[in-house]
């Protein structure tokens, strides 16, 4: 049997990290990309459309993300796809990423007084148009910080797919600890890599938004 | 699509669904209970406790709120055993929903602290009382009123975040589900099934905890 040295664990990690990193991006953007058309549907003046995002929203708030990914994941297979993990993985945390950012959006932009939207409509502009010059400007400002707060759920959101079979971090802790039988260590070294990518997030979304606040004072 | 979706599973599986269902809402009410007395304890150190104390809470706070639920989890059924710690599935589950939920719930509870007007302190020292009675009869309940909705929003996320128990063998809804589509290879309907269970549950407990808030707080106490 082969002896595993502390960093002969470390470096395994490390390596299965990247793709913690990988998959975190593309859910983020991707989920950015979405929630943001979601986001336009839900404060639009279609009424069924409001209805319709609204219910997407609720319905994966209100569901585990665990569920989601197993969802798409034999959901997808019924279509005759032979889906991938990281396929299936993707498309879960996208769509679960978007209506999460969809509805912090959501309250940013109804953060920003009535009037301006009254102004800018008697300007003659049209709904696109109201976002485009007046509203989005305005309260991208005030969704930064949750903004990158949140982004510490999508990381570790990622966590989730190590159940079905994507190899990430925590799926590479416990494939490592298997083969070495110390999960204290691994484990504990697990929690710290995540740590060292979540913790970095959280305080910038502090930090912009005691900032962010100051600015707001000095108005 | 040529697949046939089929519900005739259903009948035969309830009594492992139901039991799913009770072990879900079991976890959900020990970790919601013991999860928030722990965060008012910690967010009473990091409001008013302790100067040595804080930076241990602190550092409690940040390392749960920066790593996923999950690795806590094995961390907790897996790693602690190498220093002697064993436990069931079913009380590791519980152990790591408390201190996870422990960690968030400070934080919030502790906002409703600060927001606390400084005056609300003083009022309580003028009658002679102590840091901590100050504390316990005069800002913590306003302070929880404030944050009740922030509050009942996390032990939601905590419910839903238990899902994950499953993976220690902990016989949750979720385990359940696992169980039960191992046997029908309906994987796709069982998993609509266990997510709509899992949706009215979230529905219901938000209900619950409003209705609690409300009984808690009566609406004369100012804001």
């Amino acid at each position: 049997m082969t002896e595993f040295s502390f960093w002969d664990i470390l470096r395994n990690l490390l390596l299965a990290a990247r793709w913690t990193v990988v998959l975190s991006l593309v859910s983020f953007i991707g989920g950015g990309i979405v929630g943001a058309a979601l986001l336009f549907l839900r404060i639009g003046a279609r009424r069924g459309m409001r209805v319709l995002s609204r219910g997407y929203i609720q319905l994966f708030q209100g569901t585990p993300l665990l569920m989601q990914l197993f969802l798409a994941f034999f959901g997808l297979g019924l279509f005759g796809i032979d889906v991938p993990a990281w396929l299936a993985a993707c498309i879960a945390l996208i769509l679960w990423t978007a209506a999460f950012l969809a509805e912090i959006w959501r309250g940013c932009v109804e953060s920003i007084a009535k009037g301006q939207w009254e102004a800018s409509a008697s300007l003659g502009m049209g709904y696109l148009q109201q976002m485009r010059y007046v509203i989005l400007p305005q309260a991208l400002k005030v969704a930064v910080p949750p903004t990158v707060g949140f982004s510490v759920q999508v990381v570790k959101g990622t966590a989730l797919t190590s159940i079905i079979g994507f190899v990430e971090l925590s799926k590479a802790g416990s494939i490592v600890t298997n083969a070495t039988f110390q999960p204290f260590t691994v484990y504990g070294l697990v929690a710290l890599i995540y740590f060292a990518l979540c913790w970095p997030l959280s305080k910038s979304s502090q930090l912009l938004e005691r900032k962010l606040n100051v600015a707001h004072r000095n108005h | 699509m040529t697949y046939q979706f089929d519900f005739g599973w259903l009948i035969g599986s309830l009594p492992v669904l139901l039991k799913g269902i009770r072990i879900t809402v079991q976890l959900i009410l020990i970790g919601a209970v013991f999860g928030v007395a722990l965060g008012i304890a910690c967010a009473w150190v990091r409001a008013l406790g302790p100067k040595w104390l804080k930076p241990v809470v602190a550092t409690y706070v940040e390392l749960i709120r920066n790593t996923p639920f999950l690795i806590q989890l094995f961390f907790i059924f897996f790693g602690l055993p190498s220093l002697g710690i064993r436990m069931s599935e079913l009380t590791a589950a519980n152990l790591a929903m408390i201190v996870n939920l422990g960690a968030y719930s400070c934080e919030i509870i502790r906002a409703g602290i600060q927001a606390t007007p400084r005056g609300q302190f003083e009022a309580g020292a003028s009658l002679a009382m102590t840091p901590f009675q100050t504390f316990w009869h005069v800002v913590l309940v306003p302070a929880l009123q404030r944050i009740w909705p922030a509050l009942s929003s996390q032990i939601v996320i905590v419910m839903l975040g238990s899902a994950v128990v499953s993976q220690i063998a902990a016989e949750d809804l979720t385990f359940a589900a696992n169980f039960i589509q191992s046997r029908n290879f309906r994987a796709f309907e069982t998993y609509i099934v266990s997510t709509l269970i899992y949706l009215a549950l979230a529905i219901l407990l938000r209900q619950l905890l409003a209705g609690l808030g409300w009984m808690l707080f009566p609406r004369k106490a100012s804001r």
